[in-house]
C-alpha cells in the first residue's frame, strides 16, 4: 500500500515534497499567533507570582492593587478553588495558589487592567504574606529522611519522603539473565533537565459572547484537554465553552497541558464582561516549564559471550518539581520504550518520581524516552568496544524484528532500524573511522526507537482518539474538520496532503479547519508523535465516506460500477476507459444532487491488543513504532575542551514519508535540538531560584553552532499507518544525544557520565578528576 | 511579555543639544543610542529614566575618518557593523574589526553603537534580571541591597565590564572625547573606566560620548582579539584578551599591551605580560610566560555563566592563542 495511492493507483500527492501549506503565511508574518489578537474593549492581564520556593501564604491583601485607575479585577486562590491536572491521577493544580507555594513563580494572584504596565504595576502593589519553608531542590534532598516533623511539598500525599510516584515491573526472569549473563555492565548517568525554548511565549486570549458562551483562543497543543478542565475549573458545560488553537510558534511539549494563564484569562472575561488577554513573558515561560526532567540513570546490562542481552535492570529517579503534570506518565516512559529497540531476555525496571520546589516537569520531545536511551545508547557503545564489535554492526545484530513483541509485551510492528543503522554507518564510513581518527576527533553512532501516539487515552474512555470531518464543496473545494492542533511541526499539512490523495483533488484545493471545539472533532493533541498517525487516520477514513458517495454518483451518471472509478488529478476516471470521466467539480456537483449535502466522516481508535496485561501496560503501547540512527562526528579542543558537532547524519524510519520537505524539517530539527540538550541546555537553579530563565544565558546552539546536518528518509510499509505513514516528530531527536556522547568519548577516550557536555566537563573528564558517576548510598538503596 | 516602562522620548539635534537636555534635566534623563543595552536594562527595571535623549539622530557624530596624520576618528554613534566593515578600521586596526564582529548578532550589531559598546553597563547574572527576580532572591549590593551575592564580604560592587571593544580599545591606546555642559574632555580610554561594579566609568551624567581616536602610531601594530563564549554568536565573553604589539626591524617587540576583558569591572591590563614581551622576540616561551603572567593575575568571580575555576583557567589559554595570533606578522 505504502507506493500506492488511492484504489490501487500511483501516488500523486502522498510522497511528493510539495511546499507546506502554511509556509508562506508563516514566512511573510501574515499567520496570526494567540498575542496578534486583539478586540474591542480587551483587557490585559498579569499574574503574580511566588517570590518563594516553599511556603506558607498567611494573608493576601490586594486592595492597594484594586483601587489603582487602570485596574479592572484582581482573583486570588479562593475564587478559582478547583482543583485540576492533566492526569486524571494528578489532580494537584489551582490556577492560583492556595495556602501554599511550591516553587519561585508559581502563580499566585491575577491582575487585569486597561493596559500590560498597569496590570504589571498592580502586580506589586498586591501584600502577600508568607511562612517560609524549607526547600527541596534536588533528587537527593526529596528522598531524604524528613523525619517527623518536617513537612513534604504535598502533605496529602501517601509516598514517604517526597516521593510522588514509583513504579516497579520486571518481566521474564531477571535473577537467571543475569546469572546467564557472560559480563555485566553497570552504569550510572545524569540526564540534566531542561526545557522547550519554543520562539512563542505562550498567549492566551479569553472573551465572553452575549449569549453567555466562552471563546479561548491560546497557544495549546491539546485544545481538547483545555476544553475538559476549562469546564471543570470555570464550573460551566463544556458545550458553552468554545476552545481555539491559533498557529503556534512551536510546542515541543511545552504547551500539552492547561496551565494558570489560560484559565485565568477565561475566569477574567467572565468576571469582567470583557475580553483579556494574557501573553506570558520569556521568564514565566521557564516558570510555567513542564521540560525535561532531570533524571539519574542506573542501567545494569547482562550480556551474553556472543553479546545479546540475557537482561537488563534500568533505575531511573525522575526529579519532578512542584506539581504531578505529565510525570506519572513520564516515569512510565523512562521505562517502557527501552525494550523497543533491543531484543533481551529479561528486563526491569524500577522508576520513582520525586517532588522537588522547582517549576513542574512534564513532556518535551521524545518525552521521558530521551534520557534512559541516552544511557543506554552509552552503554551499548562501551560494551561494543569492551567486546571489539562495530556499534553499528552490533545493534544491527541485536534489533528487535517486524512483527514480534517486545519482552515487556508491547507489539511491534514495521521496523526499519536496521535499514537506518546501515545507512547512517554507510553515508560517514563509520566503521573504518570509530577509534581511528587522530586524537581530539571521535565519531559516535546511536539508535532509538519512539512511539507513533500512545495507543491509550491520558483519561479512560471508549472513544475514538481523533475525529475527522470531510466537505465537499459544489466548487470543488474540500475542507477536512479536525481537531488536531498544529504546533508547528506541519500536522495540517498532512492532514491537507491525505485527503487530497483520497479524492485526487490538489493540495491547495484543500482548507484545513482545526483545533476549534465548536467547528471540529475531537482529537486528542499534538503529542506523542500522534497526529499524522491517528489523524491522519481519521482524516483518510472521512475522505474515503464521502468518496464512495462521489463514486456512485459518477459510476451512474458515466453507466460505470461505482467501483472502477479513480480519483486524480482532479478528475474522477473509469480505470477500464480513461476517457470516461467528469472533472472533480462535476462528480461533486452530481453526488450533491443525488445524496444531498457531502460529508464524511471518519475516526481512528487503536487496536486494543498493543500491550500486556499488568498495572502500568497502559504506558509504552502504540499502534507502531518509528525508528532512528544516527552518527555525530565531533572534534574536541583539549585545551578549552570545547566540544565542535561537525557532522550529523540521522536516519529515521518514518513509515511512507508523506511529505518528504516536512519529515526532513522534523529530522534535522531535532539534530539541532539534541545537539543543543547533549552541549549546553541546562536547568540550573541557584538560591531557590532559575539561575537564568532568559533566552541569552540559557544556551541554544546558534546557527553558527549548528553542522551540516544530513536527513536520510528510510521509507518501511507500515499497514496501519495513513498511506503508510508513521511519525517524525520526536523520534529522530532521542539517538542524537548519545550519538554525540559517543563521539566525544571516541575523541577523548573516555567517557562522561552526565549532560550537558560543557566544556568543563570534557577538562574535567581529561584531567581525570571526573570519573563515572556513583550514586550516593541512600538512593542505591532506594527509600521509597 | 516584558514591557518598557513609560518614558518621554527626545531626540537631539546636535551634540550642543544632547548636552542641554541633560543638564536640563539631571538625574531623570539618559541618552540612548542604539538601546540595545539600555532597552534591555530599562524591561528590567534597572533603569527608569523619565526622559530617553536620543543621539542616534546627530548624523555628525556616524562617521569613521582615516587621518593619516593623527589616525582614526570613529563618531561614537557609528554602528558596530559599520565598524566591523570599516575598510581602514580593518587595515589599520583589526583587532577592533574582530571585536565588533564579534559582538552579539547581525541585528545587535545593526543596532548598537561603538560608543553604547564602550558605555556598556557592566554585567552580573544576579543583576541582569528581572524585577521580580532580584526581588525573589532579595536583591543585591548593586541596586536595593546591602549584599554583593558574589563575593559577600565585598564592600563593593564587582559586576564585570564585558565589552568586547573596550579592551582593543585599551590596548591600541585610544583617546574619547566626552562633552558636557561645562565643554569637551579627551582622555585616555585606560583612564575612562574605573574598576568599580557599580560606577564602570568616569563619565558625568550629563556628558556624552562624541568620539573615539585610535592614534597613527597603533595602525602599525601586529594586533588581536580573542573570545571565549559558550556558543559562537548571541553571547557575551567569558574572557576577552586584546594584544598589540609594535617589533623594530630586527623583529624585537618594542612596545606590548595585553588586555583583559569580562574579568573585572574595567578593562584590565596585564603589565608583567606587557613587560616580559617588551626586548623580548615573541615565540613559544616567551608566549608561554606572558599567558602565565595573564593567568596569574586575572581573577574571575562567579557572575558569569561559566563557573569562576573555568574562567580562570581559560585565561592562559586564550592569552596563549591571542599571543600566537600576533607571533606572525598577520596583516
Ligand atoms: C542579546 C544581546 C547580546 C549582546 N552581546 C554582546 C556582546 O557579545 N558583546 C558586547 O560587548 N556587548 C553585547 N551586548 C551589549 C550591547 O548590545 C552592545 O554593547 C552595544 O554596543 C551597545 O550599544 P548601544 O548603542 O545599543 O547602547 P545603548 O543601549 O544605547 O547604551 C548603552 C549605555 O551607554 C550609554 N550611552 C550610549 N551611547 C552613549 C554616548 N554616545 N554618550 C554617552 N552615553 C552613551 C547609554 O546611556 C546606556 O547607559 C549584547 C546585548 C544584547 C541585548
Ligand atoms: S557583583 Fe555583587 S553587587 Fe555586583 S551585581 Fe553582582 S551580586 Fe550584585
Amino acid at each position: 500500500m505504502s507506493k500506492n495511492g488511492a484504489s490501487g493507483t500511483r501516488a500523486h500527492v502522498v510522497g511528493a515534497a510539495l511546499p507546506r501549506i502554511d509556509g508562506y503565511a508563516k514566512v511573510t508574518g501574515a499567520a496570526i499567533f494567540a498575542d496578534d489578537i486583539a478586540l474591542p474593549r480587551m483587557l490585559f492581564g498579569k499574574l503574580l507570582r511566588s517570590p518563594h520556593a516553599h511556603a506558607r501564604i498567611t494573608s493576601i491583601d490586594y486592595e492597594r492593587a484594586l483601587r489603582l485607575p487602570g485596574v479592572v479585577a484582581v482573583a486570588v486562590g479562593s475564587d478559582l478553588p478547583v482543583r485540576y491536572g492533566i492526569l486524571p491521577s494528578a489532580q494537584d493544580e489551582t490556577v492560583f495558589a492556595i495556602d501554599r507555594v511550591r516553587y519561585v513563580g508559581e502563580p499566585i494572584a491575577g491582575v487585569v487592567a486597561e493596559d500590560e504596565l498597569t496590570a504589571q504595576y498592580a502586580a506589586t502593589l498586591i501584600d502577600v504574606r508568607y511562612d517560609i519553608l524549607p526547600s527541596v531542590m534536588s533528587i537527593d534532598e526529596a528522598l531524604r529522611d524528613l523525619g517527623a516533623d518536617a513537612e513534604k511539598i504535598h502533605p496529602e500525599s501517601r509516598k514517604a519522603n517526597n516521593v510522588h510516584k514509583d513504579v516497579h515491573l520486571t518481566f521474564g526472569d531477571i535473577e537467571a539473565g543475569f546469572a546467564e549473563a557472560e559480563r555485566i555492565f553497570d552504569n550510572e548517568y545524569f540526564f540534566e533537565g531542561n526545557t522547550h525554548a519554543a520562539l512563542e511565549e505562550h498567549s492566551a486570549v479569553a472573551s465572553f459572547g452575549a449569549d453567555g458562551k466562552l471563546t479561548l483562543w491560546s497557544s495549546t497543543q491539546t485544545p481538547h484537554y483545555l476544553h475538559r478542565v476549562a469546564a471543570s475549573v470555570l464550573e460551566m458545560p463544556a458545550s458553552r465553552i468554545r476552545i481555539i488553537a491559533p498557529p503556534i510558534g512551536g510546542g515541543f511539549g511545552g504547551k500539552t497541558e492547561p496551565v494558570a494563564h489560560e484559565l485565568a484569562a477565561a475566569h477574567f472575561a467572565r468576571k469582567t464582561g470583557r475580553p483579556v488577554k494574557f501573553t506570558l513573558s520569556r521568564e514565566e515561560v521557564f516558570y510555567t516549564h513542564r521540560g525535561r526532567h532531570p533524571v539519574r540513570i542506573h542501567l545494569q546490562t547482562g550480556i551474553k559471550s556472543d553479546g545479546t542481552i540475557a537482561a537488563c535492570r534500568l533505575q531511573t529517579w525522575l526529579d519532578g518539581g512542584a506539581y504531578g503534570s505529565y510525570g506519572v506518565a513520564t516515569t512510565y516512559y523512562t521505562g517502557a520504550l527501552l525494550p523497543v529497540t533491543y531484543k533481551m531476555g529479561a528486563y526491569a525496571f524500577d522508576g520513582c518520581r520525586v517532588y522537588t520546589n522547582k517549576p513542574p516537569c512534564g513532556p518535551k520531545r521524545g518525552h521521558g524516552t530521551t534520557q534512559p536511551r541516552y544511557a543506554f545508547e552509552s552503554q551499548l557503545d562501551a560494551i561494543a568496544t569492551e567486546l571489539g564489535l562495530d556499534a553499528g554492526a552490533y545493534r544491527a545484530a541485536i534489533a528487535v524484528d517486524p512483527y514480534t513483541r517486545t519482552v515487556n509485551h508491547l507489539r511491534v510492528t514495521s521496523c526499519g532500524m536496521r535499514e537506518a543503522l546501515n545507512a547512517v554507518s554507510e553515508r560517514t564510513d563509520y566503521s573504518s573511522k570509530h577509534g581511528k581518527l587522530s586524537s581530539g576527533r571521535g565519531i559516535g553512532l546511536a539508535a532509538s526507537a519512539y512511539l507513533c501516539g500512545a495507543g491509550l487515552p491520558i483519561y479512560w474512555n471508549p472513544m475514538p482518539h481523533s475525529g475527522a470531518i470531510v466537505k465537499v464543496d459544489r466548487g470543488g473545494g474540500v475542507t477536512v474538520f479536525c481537531g488536531t492542533s498544529d504546533c508547528g511541526q506541519g500536522s495540517q499539512n498532512m492532514l491537507a496532503v491525505i485527503v487530497a490523495e483520497t479524492l485526487g483533488v490538489d493540495v491547495l484545493d484543500v482548507s484545513v479547519c482545526a483545533g476549534d471545539t465548536d467547528l471540529t472533532p475531537v482529537d486528542l493533541g499534538s503529542y506523542s508523535s500522534r497526529v499524522t498517525f491517528m489523524a491522519g487516520n481519521a482524516a483518510r477514513s472521512a475522505a474515503s465516506d464521502v468518496r464512495e458517495r462521489i463514486a456512485a454518483a459518477v459510476g451512474a451518471e458515466l453507466g460505470v460500477p461505482a467501483d472502477r472509478c479513480i480519483f486524480e488529478s482532479g478528475r474522477v476516471f473509469d480505470r477500464e476507459d480513461p476517457e470516461r470521466s467528469l472533472s472533480f467539480v462535476d462528480a461533486a456537483r452530481a453526488a450533491e444532487a443525488r445524496f444531498g449535502t457531502l460529508a464524511g466522516v471518519g475516526s481512528y481508535t487503536p487496536p486494543a491488543d498493543l500491550h500486556g496485561d499488568f498495572k502500568g501496560s497502559g504506558v509504552g503501547p502504540s499502534p507502531a513504532y518509528s525508528y532512528s540512527a544516527c552518527v555525530a562526528e565531533v572534534e574536541v579542543d583539549f585545551e578549552t575542551g570545547e566540544v565542535r558537532v561537525e557532522r550529523i547524519v540521522l536516519a529515521h524510519d518514518c513509515g511512507r514519508a508523506l511529505n518528504p520537505h516536512i519529515v526532513e524539517g522534523q529530522i534535522e530539527g531535532s539534530a539541532y535540538m539534541g545537539m543543543g540538550e547533549a552541549l549546553m541546555e541546562e536547568s540550573a537553579f541557584r538560591n531557590d531560584l532559575h539561575r537564568i530563565p532568559n533566552l541569552l544565558d540559557y544556551k541554544t546552539p546558534t546557527i553558527l553552532d549548528t553542522p551540516r546536518i544530513e536527513a536520510i528518509i528510510i521509507e518501511t510499509e507500515e499497514l496501519e499507518g495513513p498511506y503508510g505513514a508513521k511519525e517524525a516528530g520526536e523520534g529522530p531527536l532521542n539517538p542524537v544525544i548519545p550519538a554525540i556522547a559517543n563521539a566525544v568519548a571516541d575523541a577523548i577516550g573516555t567517557r562522561i557520565y552526565a549532560t550537558p557536555i560543557t566544556p568543563e566537563r570534557v577538562l574535567q573528564a581529561l584531567d581525570g578528576t571526573s570519573g563515572p558517576l556513583r550514586l550516593r548510598a541512600p538512593i542505591a538503596e532506594r527509600a521509597v | 511579555m516584558l514591557r518598557l516602562p513609560a518614558f518621554d522620548f527626545q531626540p537631539a539635534r546636535s551634540v550642543d543639544h544632547a548636552v542641554a537636555l541633560l543638564a536640563a534635566h539631571g538625574n531623570n534623563a539618559l541618552p540612548v543610542a542604539g538601546g540595545t543595552d539600555l532597552y534591555a536594562n530599562m524591561k528590567l527595571g534597572l533603569f527608569a529614566p523619565q526622559l530617553v535623549i536620543g543621539l542616534r539622530s546627530i548624523a555628525e557624530l556616524r562617521t569613521i575618518r582615516f587621518d593619516p596624520q593623527h589616525g582614526l576618528r570613529i563618531g561614537a554613534l557609528c554602528s558596530l557593523d559599520a565598524v566591523a566593515r570599516d575598510p581602514a578600521v580593518a587595515l589599520h586596526y583589526p583587532a577592533l574589526a574582530r571585536a565588533a564582529a564579534m559582538v552579539g548578532t547581525p541585528e545587535i550589531r545593526n543596532m548598537g553603537t561603538i560608543g553604547g559598546n564602550l558605555c556598556l553597563e557592566t554585567r552580573c547574572n544576579y543583576y541582569n534580571q528581572s524585577a521580580e527576580w532580584r526581588k525573589a532572591l532579595g536583591y543585591c549590593l548593586k541596586r536595593d541591597g546591602d549584599l554583593c551575592r558574589v563575593a559577600v564580604h565585598s564592600a563593593t560592587c564587582k559586576a564585570v565590564n564585558a565589552s568586547d571593544t573596550a579592551p582593543v580599545m585599551q590596548a591600541y591606546d585610544a583617546r574619547i572625547t566626552l562633552v558636557g555642559p561645562l565643554g569637551e574632555r579627551n582622555l585616555a580610554v585606560r583612564d575612562f573606566y574605573q574598576n568599580d561594579g557599580a560606577r564602570a566609568n568616569v563619565k558625568r551624567a550629563d556628558e556624552i560620548l562624541t568620539e573615539i581616536v585610535l592614534p597613527l602610531q597603533a595602525s602599525g601594530m601586529r594586533s588581536t582579539y580573542r573570545k571565549l563564549r559558550l556558543r559562537n554568536a548571541f553571547d557575551f565573553p567569558l574572557v576577552g584578551v586584546a594584544v598589540t604589539l609594535a617589533t623594530d626591524a630586527q623583529g624585537a617587540c618594542t612596545q606590548a599591551r595585553v588586555v583583559l576583558g569580562a574579568v573585572t569591572s574595567a578593562p584590565f591590563e596585564v603589565e608583567a605580560a606587557g613587560s616580559l614581551l617588551r626586548g623580548s622576540h615573541l615565540g613559544e616561551e616567551i608566549a608561554a610566560g606572558a599567558a602565565e603572567e595573564v593567568f596569574k593575575a586575572g581573577k574571575p568571580l562567579e557572575n558569569a555563566n561559566a563557573s569562576l575555576l573555568y574562567r580562570k583557567r581559560m585565561l592562559r589559554v586564550i592569552a596563549q592563542r591571542a599571543l600566537e595570533d600576533v607571533s606572525h606578522p598577520l596583516r
